[in-house]
């Protein structure tokens, strides 16, 4: 979509019981994660952010290396990794081992890696039956929906959602505590765990000194797929990588703690290879799809790699003024939130969507929170400013070019700048909006109409903090007397007059 | 203790707000500074460079270098304008050495206004008296870029009559963002929103802030919901007696 | 194929050529805090139970046997091939089954036990965690497929946290294809961010520390 979609946005305003599950849900992660990043509870936490970043970005630097690394460890164990360039070569894989090991049930680990290219749908193509295990991601497979955020997939819905849901698509009685909810879920899914011919996950780390995969998970979904069905194929990008087993000290006290407050998520799986002899349990073949999927190109840029340190958290979302507002689906893409709008670009080239590095008000709260501290802001005001250079927002942004030229030329002369304020202040004297309507003549009004569509405009003054300056030195070297403009802003903006 | 600063009141007030830049000067005054205003001064830049057209946010960032050039402390009411100029214009002349030079000399004398006075000043109570209960929104980029969070609160405090009460959500944005004010309406339009209602919980007469176009924002959404909170410049109430 | 031309792309990207070796690593961080033995049980403990979790503590193995089979309660139990569990005298209580050493036999049990009783390599003070490498000794579904984990370690193994792990083990993976650590019951909070207890995984968790 080349411009927002401004409508859906207020439908999504509009909706009072959705804004209000998303604003405190969302709340209760901010304040939950608050509470264990504390200097009491963490007081190395900012150390841990910096250790992270740096780790990621060596990691990054050295990929290759790593990549190469990773790949012969999880030989020497006696699994095997297959690299991909992208979505399709995942699921042609997956399909083909899954035809070879007359496998039809699959139990899925939630990933977001495997929503960047719709998995399931490509693996149901197929005629095999992709079975999503988290119970957030169960609830959104069985809406055909998608993940309304990277760690609470169902967060937009409710028990009434879920029990309606439930009766519809599973045939339940209606359900309406999530307590039963949850039993019923278990009950379901048991089954397909104890029935699965493959598991499938995702990967929240990759160790290259150990050819290991890193699970975390809290239901106990994460064991279940990679513990009971006879293969494990995890799906990671090329950037999941960490050096060494010893730097998940420092991730795994950052991930859980971002993402939901917890100190360490209930289940973390360090899984190297196939069952060795003598073990009892487990896959008997273990398999790490390597995806780039996009990832490369995202290398390219020394400013903008940094966007592939990311551990999907979610505490960006969370703690996202704009996301709180318009929620995880009015996202083009699966990634929602600031991560969301600096990597979808990237992935996807910065012609489709150009209008989303610009729908945040660079605040900043996502950096702040950021465990691994990618400069959010700084990569969004970079892809603006490629945006713009790349003559990619059509129709109305031809006369904001030609805005902007008009405003820099003014502000570079002082005397017309101070013209053209006090023929603003002018037509805009007295009386609030009706100066508005006077200049309905000009043709870029706009973004007056928008700003007026929220808020008032406050009355203009008569005259300019030069202007007033001016009579203010001209007037006595000592401290002014009151004068109109001081009573102004003594007795201060009175709204509504 | 240098006695002569520049002030760089920033477009907003110049143009909308200027009873900002009035009390910045009086409050400097009165702490025995003579003010100077460089009257060659507009913008920064910065609705440019966040709008993603650098060229043009160059052209007026070097027209604001070499208004500023010379001046030993230039004091900005905004913290958002004083990081554009501390800290941004180091990116957007990264491949122009002879302004990235400028820029770099310029910036430590660039001081946001509390905390010129806090740290520069060295003075926490200006003999203010404000009658009112009043609560505080932490701008973004003074708040996140400049690290401005207690130094604001600390000159709150010291004014007499004054009583300040913290809003359950004082660092959330209000939504103002620039041309996002603009491109998306409606999502600001909810963030300031939510904002004022954090704000009509405390039973603040006044919000204060310390960077003009978050209250330019906040009093646009105040008065179109017809809600009696004033919006004031920190400086204002600093210059109050 | 795809190797070579994702390889290629990503060393294109960096400038770097094959075989290159890598820039230094940063440092490891790893910090062991100074906790005696006692300080890490009640941290362990404590976060333990903050999860909702059970904290016990026997004076002996023989009192570790006695409160096992006050927890069981008469109900059935699938016990791990640990030696420790066995010089307890756990696997000789009545009602647990134990001493497989094959899959299908062990699946089966523990799709049906109402509990799994396991050892545990290590403990984690800050965060009450237990670690299971899986092994001949441990399997990993008994700590998983029944609704209730109950897990006899001895005391010395609670070490202060994942720092101290990953002292201990800089390689986990070289002696096992799987360590999980385990924090807590299974729990999630998908609906309306109601905590629940008891997904996939147990939904109680029982920790005796001799």
């Amino acid at each position: 979509m080349m411009t927002a979609p401004e409508k859906q946005f207020q439908e999504t305003l509009a909706n009072a019981g959705l804004q209000s599950a998303v604003y405190s849900a969302t709340g209760r992660l901010m304040d939950k994660r608050r509470a264990t990043v504390c200097a009491e509870a963490l007081p190395d936490y900012q150390e841990l952010r910096q250790q992270a970043n740096a780790i990621k970005k060596h990691t990054l630097e050295n990929l290759d290396h790593y990549l190469e690394q990773f790949e012969a460890g999880v030989a020497a164990r006696g699994g095997k990794v297959v690299w991909c360039k992208d979505g399709a070569e995942a699921a042609g894989f997956l399909t083909r081992l899954a035809r070879e090991k007359d496998a039809r049930l699959l139990a899925k680990v939630k990933s977001m890696t495997t929503e960047e290219f719709g998995l399931n749908e490509l693996l149901e193509q197929q005629g095999l039956e992709p079975v999503e295990s988290d119970l957030g991601e169960f609830i959104v497979q069985l809406a055909r929906s998608r993940p309304y955020h990277i760690v609470a997939p169902a967060l937009n819905l409710t028990r009434h959602d879920v029990a309606g849901l439930f009766t519809r698509t599973l045939g339940v009685e209606h359900e309406t505590v999530p307590e039963n909810q949850t039993k019923i879920a278990r009950r379901v899914l048991r089954e397909k765990f104890l029935a699965a011919d493959m598991g499938i996950s995702g990967a929240n780390f990759l160790v290259a000194d150990s050819g290991a995969v890193v699970l975390v998970t809290n239901e106990g979904n994460g064991r279940m797929c990679t513990t009971l069905p006879k293969v494990h194929v995890a799906i990671a990008g090329i950037e999941k990588l960490i050096p060494r087993a010893q730097d998940l000290a420092v991730f795994l006290k950052l991930l859980g703690r971002s993402a939901t407050g917890q100190p360490l998520t209930v289940y973390t799986s360090f899984l190297a290879g196939p069952r060795r002899p003598g073990e009892i349990d487990g896959p008997q073949e273990f398999y790490v799809l390597l995806l780039d999927n996009g990832r490369t190109r995202l290398l390219v840029d020394r400013e903008k790699r940094q966007s592939l340190y990311c551990i999907r958290c979610g505490a960006c979302l969370n703690h996202c003024p704009v996301y709180r507002k318009i929620g995880g689906h009015n996202y083009p893409w699966v990634y929602s939130g600031p991560i969301g709008k600096v990597i979808s670009p990237q992935f996807r080239g910065i012609g489709q969507d150009p209008w989303l590095p610009f729908a945040s008000s660079l605040c900043g709260a996502c950096a702040e929170v950021c465990p691994v501290k990618i400069e959010l802001p700084g990569l969004l005001l970079e892809l603006r400013s490629e945006i713009v250079r790349s003559k990619r927002l059509e129709g109305k942004s031809r006369l904001e070019r030609l805005g902007f030229r008009a405003w820099s030329w003014l502000m570079r002369h002082p005397r017309l700048y101070e013209l053209a304020g006090m023929m603003g202040s002018l037509v805009a004297a007295g009386d609030g909006e009706a100066w508005l309507k006077k200049l309905s003549f000009v043709p870029n009004i706009g973004p007056l109409k928008a700003w007026t569509s929220e808020r008032d405009i406050p009355p203009l003054p008569p005259r300019s903090f030069r202007q007033l300056w001016r009579t203010r030195r001209a007037g006595s070297a000592a401290p002014p007397a009151p004068d109109r403009e001081r009573e102004r802003a003594d007795n201060a903006p009175e709204p509504g007059d | 203790m240098p006695r002569k600063v520049a002030l760089f009141v920033t477009c907003i007030v110049d143009q909308v707000f200027p009873e900002v830049g009035l009390a910045t000067a009086d409050v400097l005054e009165r702490l025995g500074y003579s003010v100077d205003f460089p009257e060659k001064q507009t913008c920064c830049g910065q609705p440019a460079f966040n709008s993603g057209y650098r060229d043009e946010a160059r052209h007026v960032a070097c027209h604001c270098l070499d208004v500023l050039e010379g001046a030993d402390y230039v004091v900005v009411p905004s913290g958002s304008c004083a990081s554009m100029i501390t800290r941004h214009y180091e990116e957007l002349f990264a491949r122009d050495v002879r302004r990235l030079d400028q820029a770099r000399r310029l910036a430590p004398r660039v001081w946001e206004f509390s905390k010129f006075l806090l740290e520069v000043a060295g003075v926490d109570d200006v003999g203010a008296r404000y009658d009112g209960v009043v609560t505080y929104h932490d701008s973004c980029h003074g708040l996140r870029e400049l690290g401005i969070k207690e130094g604001p609160r600390r000159l709150l405090a010291r004014v007499k009559g004054l009583t300040l009460r913290e809003m359950d959500i004082p660092e959330e944005c209000c939504g103002f963002g620039g041309t996002f004010s603009v491109k998306f309406p409606s999502i600001s339009g909810g963030m300031s929103r939510t904002k004022i209602e954090s704000i009509m919980k405390t039973g603040a007469d006044a919000v204060v802030g310390a960077d003009a176009s978050c209250l330019l924002q906040l009093r646009g959404a105040l008065s179109r919901d017809g809600l009696p909170v004033k919006t004031v410049h920190l400086a204002q109430v600093l210059a109050s007696r | 194929m795809s190797r070579d031309h994702i390889l290629h792309k990503v060393r294109t990207a960096l400038g770097r050529s094959a075989g290159q070796a890598p820039a230094p690593a940063p440092e490891v961080r790893l910090r062991l805090p100074e906790m005696d033995l006692e300080a890490r049980l009640r941290s362990f403990s404590a976060a333990l139970e903050a999860l909702g979790g059970t904290f016990r503590r026997a004076a002996s193995q023989e009192d570790a046997r006695a409160q096992v089979a006050a927890l069981l309660d008469g109900r059935s139990a699938v016990a791990s091939n640990s030696p420790y569990l066995a010089g307890c005298g756990i696997t000789a209580l009545g009602g647990v089954r134990s001493g497989f050493t094959e899959e299908p036999g062990l699946r089966s049990l523990c799709a049906t036990a109402d509990v799994g009783i396991t050892s545990a390599d290590f403990g984690l003070a800050d965060t009450g965690s237990l670690v299971l490498l899986s092994s001949r000794n441990e399997a990993r579904m008994i700590s998983l497929l029944p609704p209730v984990h109950v897990a006899v370690l001895a005391k010395e193994l609670i070490l202060t946290g994942l720092d101290e792990l990953f002292t201990t083990r800089a390689l986990p993976g070289e002696a096992s294809s799987s360590m999980v650590l385990i924090t807590g019951p299974s729990r999630t909070a998908d609906i309306e961010q109601i905590l629940i207890r008891g997904v996939h995984g147990p939904g109680e968790i029982h920790v005796i520390v001799v």
